[in-house]
């Protein structure tokens, strides 16, 4: 029967490491819910089974960030969260993908004000922006859809010049 | 008696040197004096056994953007016995401006101090830990003053390194 009876029979399947790397990462990307105001319950509502964020294999939302590909920023980022916001997206491995959930993460929103960081694009490579005030799960789920595809035609060689980051000092030591 | 007539009262009675400004407004009595009489006027109301304001529901501070008593400290009362509120209001000039604290006579008034501080730049004297409350410690500005714009001072705040 189809591909087993195929295999059976001296048959075999030509691909690109990259176009089966890549199809494994796509199906599989696994959030960093950086929830910090109300864009998370529209987070929580896709990962909830009326939306079910699991049908496209994102459904492991790991609160540390090792284990992490993309990381939802859901929320207004403040200048004091912002370190932070960081210092998570750093410690995310590479390959990584940043979804900026909402327009107070895209561009700071209705918070046009003194506390609030006019868009995390000023101290985060951005790949998706999300509108929306809070957007709808529905719509959360497009803007996976769309990271999926960019990840799918994301090559390694895309990889090969990210330097290392240096290691931080402390204390002097 | 009405609370007002029973504070003009009390008050006159106590401290017959400082005068005091008592207005109502829609039931909400206000009282206005020198600001130099904070704390023990603060005490005598938490203490006298007709008034007892014993919780201090908030501290915070107008800035009225003008030369003469530029900003306006604001202390809002509540008397859990009596049920009745009671606002509380001193002026500030606009040089150095400070107020004695009076989070020896209510132990709230603590962070509701270091917050009016935080924002408005007004120090307690006596205040036991006068601390920033919202914004970072290295942050030079008190973000609520007239003077300061909305969206900040470019370059008032770090970012992380992109």
């Amino acid at each position: 029967m189809g591909l087993e009876a195929k295999l059976q029979n001296e048959g075999f399947i030509t691909s690109t490491i990259d176009a089966l790397v890549g199809w494994a990462r796509e199906s599989s990307v696994w959030p960093m819910p950086m929830g910090i105001s109300c864009c998370a319950i529209e987070m929580m509502a896709t990962a909830g089974p009326k939306y079910d964020i699991s049908r496209f294999g994102s459904e492991v939302m790991r609160f540390t960030p090792r284990q992490c590909d993309v990381m939802l920023v859901a929320g207004t980022v403040t200048y004091k969260m912002a370190h932070v916001v960081r210092k998570i997206y750093d410690q995310m491995p590479d390959p990584k993908w940043v979804i900026a959930m909402g327009v107070c993460t895209s561009t700071g929103g209705m918070y046009r004000s003194y506390p609030v960081v006019q868009g995390i694009d000023n101290f985060l490579p951005v790949d998706i922006y999300l509108a929306g005030c809070p957007p709808r799960p529905d719509n959360l789920l497009h803007a996976l859809m769309k990271i999926q595809e960019k990840i799918k035609n994301t090559k390694a060689r895309e990889f090969q010049d990210i330097p290392l980051l240096e290691p931080v000092k402390i204390n002097g030591n | 008696m009405e609370i007002k007539e029973k504070l003009e009262k009390l008050l006159t009675e106590k401290f017959p040197e400082t005068s005091f400004e008592l207005t109502e407004f829609r039931g909400e009595v206000s009282l206005k004096f020198n600001k130099s009489v904070v704390v023990p006027v603060c005490e005598f109301l938490k203490n006298n056994s007709e008034l007892e304001y014993d919780q201090c529901v908030d501290v915070t501070a107008i800035d009225w953007a003008k030369k003469k008593n530029r900003f306006t400290v604001v202390y809002h009362l509540f008397s859990i016995k009596n049920k009745t509120r009671l606002r509380v209001s001193c002026d500030i000039e606009e040089h150095e401006p400070h107020i004695d604290s009076v989070s020896s006579v209510w132990q709230s008034a603590n962070w509701y101090e270091r917050e009016t501080w935080d924002m408005y730049g007004i120090k307690f004297d006596g205040h036991p830990d006068l601390r920033r409350m919202y914004m970072s410690e290295e942050f030079e500005y008190h973000p609520l003053r007239k003077e300061y714009p909305l969206m900040g001072i470019p370059g008032d705040q770090p970012l992380p390194k992109k």
